[in-house]
């Protein structure tokens, strides 16, 4: 039984312009201490999917039209809040991509570190606070039991994202959701808190969703791992199957992009064009647009299918073994 | 912190002692001497009452008396009322404003918070138009309006309390809600402009990723922030508290320092003019610097400046 | 950027006042109700006080004894108050009074704080920092205080009235004054006058100024209301304008002290005030909105 199966999820944003499709038919599943990397642009709905399991989207102007998410026989889309208190940061927890703005700036660290503690479990304060210092000092903050009762705005960067591991951490849950954690962060401090994550996933055996657009990131960390575009997934598969027997072209041109395994002296590569624009209906594959194996017949729906145990594409010619990438 | 504070005095000591200065002289302007208007007598008792007074000295010599007396904390006699100074005369009158402020802001923070913050919670619905409609409108309309409307409805109409007079616990019921009326709004608007600021701010998604309850986040989470903008409307508050006590005890007939500076005022006693203007300004400082302070101890951002 | 919701930015610089940031505020201002039926209430009443002389049924000052305080009737429309005089007329002349002020103690507020502010704003450094703070701490003192005294010590002469509002209200005009000077400052046009060598009082004449019009307007709507109520807070005190000329503030003084026999006299001019200070600051409201996207919180 896997622990969070989500099937068909549609989400959109009813907003002045239109309604924007920012979840479209989205379908996964996790098994329990499994890691999964979910990749994609901004706007291809990577984020979106996880905010909206969490019910963490603002309705209005969010609404999640469709599809269901359960995990341990509860239908996250559908339960109630009551339910759903008891489940978020318990069992599911999340840790958010800006550190500065995601902690409370008007509480100190102690305060916030341990809420987790003082809401789901039946402790005392001061054992809740020891607890909290051991946590700390879990990630790697130094100076714990003093340094627990400042401010976040006393914290670096990477600093601030290590307490918010472990609050996120705290109440050892089974699945834990990363939302580009470090992209904000600078390149050393992103190594380092990969790795504590990395480290803490062993200890504690929970599964992991991490959100990027890195896919370099992606594949020092991840099992698996599922390319998202325009709301969908195009492909998804093992990481080295990804790597070695890529599926899809957006696959192909994201690691085309990738800086660091570019010829010295080459001009960059980007992916032309532009994602499209999700309040607009897309005919077919939403990569057409962008895609140097575009064809006629791309622009027929085309839903994801395997073509390997394990790996499976959206690219229509792809699956019919027109083209290897 | 302490720092703070003496800074804030030090800066509040030249304000006050302009604003007594620059009285002090507007009134020596005046053509004409604060007894002419008396009963005609004669210039041997006219002089004898102008030294008695100090009027006869030179002017220099009048500024430094007055002020040799302003840094004791006397504000000298009325020129008004014979046998009695201007001290006392406050002292006699200002609880009695003191209690309508009160009153008045008082009711102002409990209605206008609690409006405020659930309108932010149920925006757009129509617990949130109704309220909201409500401010805009106690915003724009003055209290000299708004008081004697609400004496014809209240109090003539339905006769449920006195037109005026402070001796009933009742009598307190009209003029305080017509001085906090307006800051009742006001403060309305801001909470719900605040919380709605913090209600938006990432780390609420974060309280909400741990199963925070919304009771908990508002209570624990948005508060502090979301009334930040009320906390720094205190301090002109109070000022407006003082301005509009003016008009309402005047409509009431409250026998407080307003009502008594106004009338001071047509009298012509100068003395209680200026007393009561250096009065209500040092109040004013003092109620700015406690809010300041409050609002360093909220905003622990502010604490390392 | 965060979490990719889309989000509806429309990306309106204060300084870019090029034609689609006009044309679109006065779109959206004419999609506001409320703003307009404020703008067309407030242009009716000041066209009504501007040919009062002409429209007015009766006199303001004419004295009719005999009649005394009637109520509201086909010959006066309002009724009149305890001396016979028309009441209807008296809130017309009324109109004329409390807007003349209005507006004139708004300009004299308007010119007072944007060369504050905008002193302030372009010197800068500790100049700006003294008369910010100079600025904060007027803000917090009871200003309408000073004004009675000054009213108490000269007389209640209408020309120390206009200048002692309007130096009440210029506060908050010199704050936005220099916040939006101190942006300004930055941009690329006000450092090639700075090559070009002209002075300092030149650049701020000739180039800041125009380039703030467009937020002094504004936030002069919102003075209008301020002031005018504040003249009839002095009015009402009896600080204010000297009768028989009597601006609304007066009128409602004399409705409230017979309001128990003759609540007409109270009713009507209150009516009137209160439609009006209503009217301008929905206008205001409206337009603050329509040009500044970014402070709605809706």
């Amino acid at each position: 039984m896997p622990l969070l199966e989500v099937t068909n999820l549609r989400t959109s944003f009813h907003t002045r312009h239109g309604i924007v499709r920012a979840v479209n038919d989205v379908s996964f599943a996790l098994e329990k201490g499994d890691t999964l990397g979910i990749v994609g642009e901004s706007g291809s709905g990577k984020s979106v999917t996880c905010y909206s399991l969490m019910r963490l989207i603002p309705q209005p102007p969010g609404k999640i039209e469709g599809g269901s998410a359960m995990f341990d026989g509860i239908d996250l889309l559908k339960a109630s809040p009551q339910q759903l208190n008891k489940i978020r940061g318990k069992r599911i927890s999340m840790i958010f991509q800006d550190p500065m703005t995601s902690l409370n700036p008007y509480l100190r660290i102690s305060d916030q570190l341990i809420e987790p503690l003082l809401i789901h479990e039946k402790i005392s304060r001061a054992a809740a606070l020891a607890r909290g210092i051991a946590a700390l000092e879990d990630v790697g903050v130094p100076d714990a039991a003093r340094r627990i009762r400042s401010y976040p705005h006393e914290f670096s960067g990477g600093m601030r994202q290590r307490v918010m591991i472990a609050m996120a951490l705290i109440t050892k849950p089974e699945l834990l959701i990363a939302d580009e954690p470090t992209t904000a962060l600078d390149v050393t401090v992103q190594a380092q808190i990969l790795d504590l994550v990395k480290k803490m996933q062993q200890e504690l055996g929970m599964a992991v969703i991490w959100i990027t657009h890195d896919l370099g990131v992606v594949a020092g960390f991840c099992r698996r791992v599922q390319v998202m575009y325009a709301g969908r997934i195009v492909e998804r598969a093992a990481t080295d199957e990804l790597f070695a027997r890529t599926a899809h072209p957006y696959t192909r041109a994201l690691q085309k992009s990738i800086p660091a395994l570019q010829p010295k002296g080459a001009a960059l590569y980007t992916i032309p064009g532009m994602p499209p624009d999700l309040s607009r209906p897309i005919e077919g594959c939403p990569f057409v647009p962008r895609c140097e194996f575009a064809q006629e017949q791309c622009t027929q729906p085309v839903a994801l299918k395997d073509i390997a145990p394990g790996h499976a594409t959206a690219c229509l010619r792809v699956q019919k073994g027109e083209i290897a990438l | 912190m302490l720092r703070f504070i003496i800074k804030r005095v030090f800066e509040a000591i030249p304000v006050l002692l302009i604003v007594a200065t620059v009285s002090f002289f507007l009134m020596k302007m005046m053509p004409g001497g604060p007894f002419d208007t008396e009963k005609v007598t004669t210039p041997e008792i006219k002089k004898a009452i102008e030294a008695q007074y100090g009027l006869d000295k030179p002017v220099w010599q009048q500024y430094l008396d007055y002020m040799g007396h302003l840094v004791r904390g006397d504000l000298g006699p009325s020129y008004r009322y014979a046998g009695w100074t201007v001290n006392e005369l406050i002292a006699s009158t200002f609880p009695v404003s003191l209690e309508l402020g009160c009153y008045a802001l008082a009711f102002a923070l409990a209605i206008g918070m609690v409006a405020g913050i659930i309108a932010s919670l149920r925006k757009n619905t129509a617990s949130d138009y109704v309220p909201m409609s409500l401010a805009t409108l106690g915003i724009c309309l003055p209290t000299f309006v708004t008081g004697p409307l609400l004496i014809l409805f209240f109090g003539i109409c339905l006769n449920w309390y006195n037109t005026s007079g402070w001796n009933l616990p009742s009598d307190r019921v009209l003029p305080s809600i017509t001085l906090g009326l307006y800051y009742t709004a006001y403060i309305s608007r801001l909470t719900r402009g605040g919380m709605l600021e913090i209600l938006n701010q990432d780390f609420i998604r974060t309280a909400r990723a741990k199963g925070a309850t919304e009771w908990r986040i508002v209570w624990k989470h948005a508060l502090r922030g979301g009334l930040l903008s009320v906390v720094s409307f205190l301090g002109p508050a109070v000022a407006g508290i003082i301005t509009g006590s003016l008009v309402v005890e005047s409509i009431f007939q409250i026998p407080g320092l307003s009502r008594f500076f106004i009338m001071a005022g047509f009298n012509r006693d100068y003395t209680m003019v200026m007393g009561t203007v250096l009065f209500f300004a040092t109040l004013t400082i003092f109620a700015n610097l406690v809010v300041d302070i409050l609002q360093v101890w909220l905003n622990p951002k502010l604490r390392f400046e | 950027m965060s979490a990719e919701f889309p989000t509806v930015t429309q990306h309106t610089s204060e300084v870019e006042v090029g034609q689609s940031l006009w044309q679109d505020a006065w779109h959206r201002l004419r999609q506001n109700k409320m703003a307009v039926a404020g703008a067309i209430f407030v242009l009716l009443l000041a066209l009504a006080s501007f040919l009062a002389p002409l429209i007015a049924p009766h006199s303001y000052e004419q004295t009719n004894l005999a009649i005394g305080a009637t109520p509201p009737s086909l010959a006066h429309w309002f009724g009149t108050d305890v001396l016979g005089r028309d009441l209807f007329s008296r809130t017309l002349y009324g109109g004329r009074i409390s807007l003349s002020v209005g507006l004139v103690a708004t300009a004299v507020s308007v010119i007072i704080g944007v060369l504050y502010g905008s002193i302030s704003g372009y010197v800068g450094g500790r100049l700006d920092v003294v008369m910010m703070r100079i600025v904060d701490i007027l803000y917090s003192l009871p200003f309408v205080i000073f004004v009675i005294l000054l009213m108490v010590i000269f007389g209640r002469n209408i020309y120390l009235l206009f200048g002692a509002i309007g130096a009440v209200e210029w506060l908050d005009m010199a704050r936005i004054v220099r916040g939006q000077v101190m942006s300004l400052k930055k941009q690329e046009y006000v450092e090639a006058a700075v090559a070009l060598g002209l002075r300092k009082r030149r650049i701020i004449l000739r180039h800041m100024i125009p380039n703030v019009l467009g937020i002094v307007i504004i936030y002069s709507t919102l003075i209008v209301p301020s002031v005018m109520l504040l003249e009839a807070f002095l009015s009402f005190l009896g600080f204010g304008v000297q009768p028989p000329m009597s601006s609304w503030g007066t009128l409602i003084n004399d409705g409230a002290k017979s309001m128990e026999s003759y609540p007409w006299l109270l009713i009507f001019p209150s009516l009137f005030f209160a439609l009006t200070l209503f009217s301008l600051n929905f206008l205001g409201d409206g337009l603050r909105y329509a040009l500044d996207v970014r402070t709605s919180k809706d």
